[in-house]
């Protein structure tokens, strides 16, 4: 397994990476997701040996590595660019890993189509990479990822590049090629759809620090702060700020939400709550819903469902509804929250009851 | 602002084209309503940013002819033709500061100081870098940059029309949401024709009120958003559009019944399908209940994305995608049903309809 220790990494001055502590297991598929500038290839770059920490250590299967250059580490790396060699044929940009390390022809023969048939590339062999689509050339970066046979592979932003359809295909198979060769697979977006649809286990990163890391789909539903909660939202988190006031938070206009009966014992404070697009409904989902009225700004339709947004108070909020809706802007109309979806920080931003969200 | 006009349009990189392979752009007869907000929607090397540097200028088409409001404009150089335009990375001058480059295409055009400042300050506020208009460009982020891109398109008010090239592919997940909706807003304010060229289907669908979806230097569907995502055109429509995107099955077809292997659909209409080739059945995966009833299906995959699931499973041999509710749970031995109102039939890959002998 592969541990980051407490590390930290300055560049003059400045403060890229804080304090990170971070352990990866063999054949698991690890996603790094946060805004740009978060920290994500900063720590891949400490995590392949290419940067040294400032402080603190990696250990690789036991061993401190934390000195060790990359060139002894047995790293693969995919970039957002796609990166081969342009004079060389898919088949030879793919063999040249193995003809480095001195494998013998029938081995980087088995390899090499063993590798290309993974990633549907076995009609391309014979061509040079320019003359590929966007998708083919990753596959080819890919594919000469895997013939390493490297226990780390690391991926930054590797499908930025690629059109949105290319992009939902490899995504799709990506989980299945990492599962089959046992590798530490670490993954970089800025897309919390992407770290979804990959699943694994995601770190969510801000400002140079790991906010929560655990399996994708539970940092997603159950997020220890607001920074978590807002960098795996997409449509952006709805929050707003509000008063306690005995069993309810009181909203502006004097709405009231009651409090979750699991942290009924906090104390009256301002807290702040957040809440997914899709939990704010045109429709009564249940008799405990709260309804509030809030002004239309902008319909954006994607064919099947609308993106209402819309003002409440000081807050911006975005609706995701079902069905194609039409609203003169300025419109007011009245939407549902159900107390049961809400998540709830105090002045510190922390989750209040992360726990009691099973599915929320 | 304009209407423009695209009169027998073609397009060949090449000298003597002559077979429709030749062309990047084949025959267009389109028209850009004086106002419209168009999206030009499809893969790379579908002919969209050919077609959009034939609008602008850039490139002069090698048959047919450009109006802008009647006037033959195809001779015209982009300035002649006064045509704002916003690229996919950032085009500003870093030794300026962000007022002086938000100011410079209008103090260009001779705009009195006054107007100058009054306009600017719109969009700096718009594109929310108030904090920074006396800073040089130099310094900013990525995605500041390319905000300042987009108020330098959004500065002049006496443009023929915008033209947007991806332009939001270098920005951040949270801050594409906050820059479509203030598109989308000024674009009700100021009625300016605008036309945005991206292969993101979300971006495509909000933004504009038609969508034009080309392929392989076609265009294969106009429609608003819910046209194309309701009754695709050709099945290349229903699989760029939708994500996943449309389940499309192979089946025979008797009067108001397909039939898929083993089973038979009910249609809610009998097209005209039968003695036309290849006959295809499209049904989103929105449109398919799971249930205890129905046509019985193995489960390859549950995807859990947070506010849906996406079940894969294999009907009569085929693969196909599900929704599944974000509550709803999924029985042991599933079964699926198709919705009627999301089943469409194709003939060699075209739509047909209910009545004999037509497309729709």
């Amino acid at each position: 397994m592969l541990e980051l220790r407490n590390v930290s990494k300055t560049v003059g001055g400045v403060d890229h990476i804080r304090d990170v502590s971070l352990t990866l297991q063999h054949g698991s598929l690890n996603v790094l997701l946060g805004p740009t500038l978060s920290g994500k290839t900063s720590i891949m770059r400490l995590m392949a040996g290419l940067d040294k920490p400032t402080s603190g250590s990696v250990w690789f299967d036991g061993v401190d590595v934390t000195g060790v250059p990359v060139q002894k580490r047995n790293v693969a790396m995919v970039y957002q660019q796609f990166i081969n060699y342009p004079a060389m044929t898919v088949y030879e940009n793919i063999a040249s890993p193995l003809r480095v390390a001195g494998a013998d022809a029938a081995k980087i023969d088995r390899e090499v189509r063993q590798a290309a048939s993974l990633l549907n590339l076995t009609p391309f062999l014979e061509r040079t990479p320019l003359n590929l689509s966007g998708g083919q050339q990753q596959r080819t970066a890919l594919a000469r990822a895997i013939v390493k046979n490297a226990k780390l592979v690391l991926l930054d932003e590797p499908l930025a590049n690629l059109d949105y359809k290319l992009r939902e295909e490899l995504r799709a198979e990506l989980p299945r090629i990492f599962a089959a060769t046992g590798a530490i697979f670490v993954y970089a977006t800025t897309e919390p759809h992407e770290a979804l649809l990959l699943g694994g286990n995601t770190a969510t990163l801000s400002q140079g620090a790991v906010t929560q890391f655990g399996a994708t789909i539970e940092v997603f539903r159950k997020p220890q702060d607001l920074i978590t909660a807002r960098t795996f939202s997409d449509p952006p988190l709805n929050t707003i700020a509000l008063d306690k006031a005995g069993k309810d938070f009181v909203l502006e206009g004097g709405v009231r939400i009651p409090v979750p009966a699991e942290i009924g014992g906090i104390p009256d404070a301002n807290y702040t709550i957040g809440f997914h697009p899709h939990h704010l409904s045109l429709k009564r989902p249940n008799a405990q819903a709260v309804a509030v009225s809030a002004k239309v700004l902008v319909t954006e339709i994607t064919g099947s469902e609308s993106f209402v947004h819309l003002a409440f108070a000081d807050a911006r909020w975005v609706m995701l509804a079902h069905g194609i809706l039409t609203f003169e802007p300025d419109e007011m109309v009245e939407v549902f929250i159900d107390p049961r979806n809400i998540l709830v920080f105090d002045g510190f931003g922390n989750a209040l009851g992360a726990d009691r969200r099973l599915a929320a | 602002m304009a209407r423009i006009d695209l009169d027998h349009v073609r397009h060949a990189y090449g000298p003597n084209p002559s077979r429709p392979e030749d062309f990047a752009l084949r025959e267009v007869n389109q028209v850009f309503e004086d106002g419209g907000a168009y999206a030009l929607l499809g893969p790379s090397g579908c002919g969209k940013t050919t077609l959009l540097n034939i609008i602008s200028g850039l490139l002069h088409p090698s048959h047919g002819r450009l109006l802008f409001n009647g006037d033959d404009a195809t001779e015209l150089s982009t300035q002649g033709r006064n045509i704002a335009q916003v690229f996919q990375f950032p085009v500003i001058y870093d030794t300026m500061t962000v007022y002086d480059n938000l100011a410079f295409p209008l103090r260009n055009r001779g705009v009195a100081e006054p107007d100058v400042d009054r306009k600017v300050r719109e969009i700096i506020k718009m594109i929310d870098l108030e904090d920074w208009s006396k800073r040089k460009a130099r310094g900013l982020t990525a995605d500041q940059k390319q905000k300042i891109s987009l108020g330098r398109g959004l500065v002049r008010s006496d443009v023929n029309a915008i033209l947007f090239d991806e332009p939001l592919t270098v920005i951040d997940p949270h801050m594409k949401w906050v820059l479509r909706s203030q598109l989308k807003q000024l674009h009700r304010q100021f009625g300016y024709t605008m036309v945005y060229v991206t292969h993101d289907q979300t971006e495509a669908l909000t933004f504009a009120d038609t969508v034009v979806v080309m392929h392989d230097g076609q265009i294969v569907q106009i429609g608003t958003p819910a046209e194309l995502f309701e009754r695709p055109k050709h099945t290349f429509v229903g699989y760029f559009i939708g994500s996943p995107g449309m389940n499309v099955l192979p089946v025979t077809v008797e009067g108001r019944k397909a039939r898929l292997g083993e089973q038979t659909i009910e249609l809610p209409v009998a097209p005209s399908a039968e003695g036309q080739g290849k006959v295809e059945l499209g049904i989103r995966p929105e449109y398919i209940r799971i249930g205890a009833l129905g046509m019985p299906v193995k489960v390859r995959k549950v995807e859990d994305i947070g506010r849906h699931k996406v079940l894969r499973a294999s009907l009569e041999g085929q693969e196909i995608a599900a929704i599944v509710g974000e509550d709803e749970s999924i029985p042991e031995n599933p079964r699926v049903r198709f919705d009627p109102a999301g089943i469409n039939i194709y003939a060699n890959s075209w739509r047909v309809d209910g009545e004999p002998g037509r497309r729709v």
